[in-house]
């Protein structure tokens, strides 16, 4: 499988009143084509500031200050403003957590569908009413391949009168619209239902499958990973801690946090009996030493963690960022 | 919008009249002056003749009276005679209520044309220097008083450039014949492109006057909606789809923005009618604000009273606009 996303040793950094936050800070990842990567981690552990610094979408005060970002052969962070626009929605796509939030209030579904076909869609006949009809036809296409009945007359209306379920299948319709070589869904699922967060990430799948693209999926829950996703990225207080195949992950964490994480989710077999969270907080992103991050929550920590933990292999496919990985096994 | 919203709003107008004309009866009653001391002025009368004025005018009778005598007639649309006039009230505001008209809605277009690409553009460069110098602006915008502000341009423009008129309408004038009572248009039914110019140089000053504090007032609004906006997921979901700046602040943002801007606007263009006395007054527009002005002073009661009145059915028409357009720009609510 060829490489369709790189990216290396990205910092994103956010000049806060408290100081620097280098919320993403020597991040380095690869997603193959139709692949499907999970990104899993606590909230503020850096996985969407990531990738909205691939998509080129950091909100000010934060800046992309280093590392380099290969999607398709080419650096984004050297396009222009324009071409950068012109590779979001067409090539790279994304979901947002909460459609409720993401689609426009003021405007009906039918025009936030057309308007992304309109932006970059070439094959698109040039005369007035041709154009409109094909885009119609587009439209009701993609919202009949995420599973909305009689699409063609919900065109008309606008999110609020959808159920959650319904507009996030219109959310994903829309990102879909171009067919992207890559979609990153950030938290597809956090705000729905259970039984619709199932329904959802069946669509995900089915979708990738049909149309052959790469999939991101960032997540906090470990569940939706090894049932979604052919590798697996875990992120902690803005760096990667772990990754790997999501079976090998998984079955045989390499990484203290990552094993916190797999001993935190409850179980039916163990009902019954406390819950193992990990104690302690995150630490401030603000001014941290250059050491490893996870030292102070976790069990294995000895004296030598007081130092820059590097990547290290841990196995075919498989790296931590922990100096014992190695006794972990 | 059904016809039950209508009718609801239109029964919520009476207690609101019934109120205000009580207050402006009463607020008349108890200001110094006699209509007919005012009338009579230098000149000797017996103590007769005044008490015939008196008795003609309606003022010999009791005050409760006299207030219920105007509520029955008001409601068959008889606002009574004016008493410089001779002639009905109603007439006399009829006449005069076109050229106040369109001094206030040309101040409203100039407030908004002027407001909304302000704001817009002052929450797009947000803490830039020109953000800065439009929140200066609009703050002298509020607080400078309309009489003062309109006699530093008749002075600027009138008096030191002599590019604009100094007071006045072109009505008198004119030889359009009236159709509208609106100048604007009628010249323009008349094919009178020259007299239209002529016209249209005669609102400038006035209407920027008349316009001034709104358009700061909407130019905050729209600034702080638009950077409330801006904040929001769906800003950020369109810019993901990358549609073109453009599109993203005009199409997905502004829409948005627009609601509280719309619905303020609809609400502030009451207050046009408050200030169309002063700038009427300062401009010599001869308007319903200058005309009840001048009534204020000679004690015209019944004309003071149906402006008033006017103005409160205004008002809260403003309002049942205001809540109609809500409704309009925003798919979300309805009526």
């Amino acid at each position: 499988m060829t490489v369709l996303l790189e990216v290396s040793n990205l910092h994103t950094e956010f000049h806060a009143r408290a100081g620097l936050v280098r919320a993403v800070d020597g991040v380095s990842l690869k997603v193959s084509r139709g692949e499907c990567l999970g990104v899993v981690g606590e909230s503020g552990s850096g996985k969407s500031v990531t990738f909205s610094s691939v998509m080129g979408l950091v909100r000010s005060p934060g800046q992309v200050t280093q590392g380099a970002i290969f999607f398709d052969g080419r650096n984004l962070r050297d396009l222009s403003r324009e071409e950068m626009r012109a590779i979001r929605g067409r090539d790279i796509a994304m979901t947002m957590q909460d459609a409720l939030t993401a689609l426009n209030p003021a405007l009906t579904v039918g025009e936030q569908l057309a308007e992304v076909l309109e932006a970059h869609d070439e094959t698109l006949p040039t005369g007035r009413t041709a154009r409109r009809t094909a885009i119609r036809d587009r439209s009701v296409e993609m919202l009949g391949l995420v599973g909305i009945p009689s699409p063609e007359a919900r065109l008309r209306q606008y999110p609020h009168e959808f159920s959650g379920g319904m507009r996030q299948r219109i959310m994903i319709a829309i990102a879909l619209a171009c067919r992207p070589k890559l979609l990153i869904a950030d938290e597809p699922t956090t705000a729905l239902d259970v039984t619709i967060q199932a329904q959802v990430l069946e669509l995900i799948s089915d979708i990738r499958a049909r149309l052959g693209m790469a999939v991101v999926l960032i997540t906090h829950d470990l569940g939706v990973v090894a049932e979604h996703c052919d590798r697996v990225m875990v992120m902690y207080a803005g760096q990667v801690v772990e990754e790997g195949p999501t079976d090998q992950v998984i079955g045989a964490p390499c990484h203290p946090y990552t094993r916190g994480l797999l001993a935190s989710i409850p179980r039916p077999a163990l009902r019954g009996q406390p819950l193992t969270p990990i104690m302690g907080q995150v630490p401030d992103l603000v001014g941290l030493p250059p050491q490893c991050r996870f030292h102070s929550r976790c069990p294995l920590a000895q004296p030598q963690c007081l130092v820059e933990v590097p990547m290290r292999d841990a196995g075919p496919g498989r790296r931590s960022r922990c100096l014992r990985l190695e006794e972990m096994a | 919008m059904s016809l039950g919203k209508l009718l609801e709003r239109l029964i919520q107008l009476i207690p609101v009249l019934l109120g205000v004309s009580l207050i402006v009866f009463v607020m008349l009653a108890l200001t110094p002056g006699d209509p007919v001391q005012i009338m009579v002025g230098e000149q000797a009368i017996t103590p007769e003749q005044e008490a015939e004025l008196r008795r003609d005018l309606g003022l010999d009778r009791p005050m409760v009276e006299r207030f219920f005598l105007f509520i029955a007639n008001a409601v068959q649309f008889d606002f009574g005679q004016s008493f410089y006039h001779g002639r009905p009230v109603a007439d006399v505001i009829a006449e005069r209520l076109p050229a106040t008209i369109e001094l206030s809605l040309v101040a409203l277009i100039v407030a908004l044309a002027t407001a909304i690409p302000l704001g817009v553009l002052a929450a797009i460069r947000k803490n830039s220097i020109f953000d800065r110098l439009a929140t200066v602006g609009s703050l002298l915008g509020v607080s400078l008083p309309g009489f003062w502000f309109g006699i530093l341009l008749i002075m600027l423009f009138a008096v030191h450039l002599q590019i604009l008129p100094v007071s006045g309408r072109i009505g008198y004038a004119s030889e359009v014949p009236t159709v509208t009572g609106f100048l604007l248009i009628d010249t323009l039914l008349a094919g009178d492109f020259a007299a239209f110019g002529e016209a249209l140089r005669y609102l400038i000053l006035p209407a920027i006057t008349l316009g001034l504090p709104m358009t700061a007032i909407l130019m905050r609004v729209t600034r702080a909606s638009m950077l409330e906006v801006m904040r929001q997921d769906y800003i950020t979901f369109a810019e993901a789809k990358g549609l073109s700046h453009r599109r993203v602040i005009f199409r997905h943002a502004l829409k948005n923005a627009l609601i509280p801007t719309v619905s303020v606007a609809a609400i502030e263009t009451g207050s046009l009618l408050g200030g169309n006395m002063i700038v009427e007054t300062v401009f010599g527009w001869p308007g319903l604000g200058r005309l009840v002005v001048e009534s204020i002073f000679l004690r015209n009661y019944p004309l003071v009273q149906a402006a008033v009145l006017l103005y409160a059915i205004t008002y809260v028409l403003l309002n049942f606009v205001a809540d109609i357009l809500y409704t309009v720009l925003n798919p979300r609510v309805k009526l």
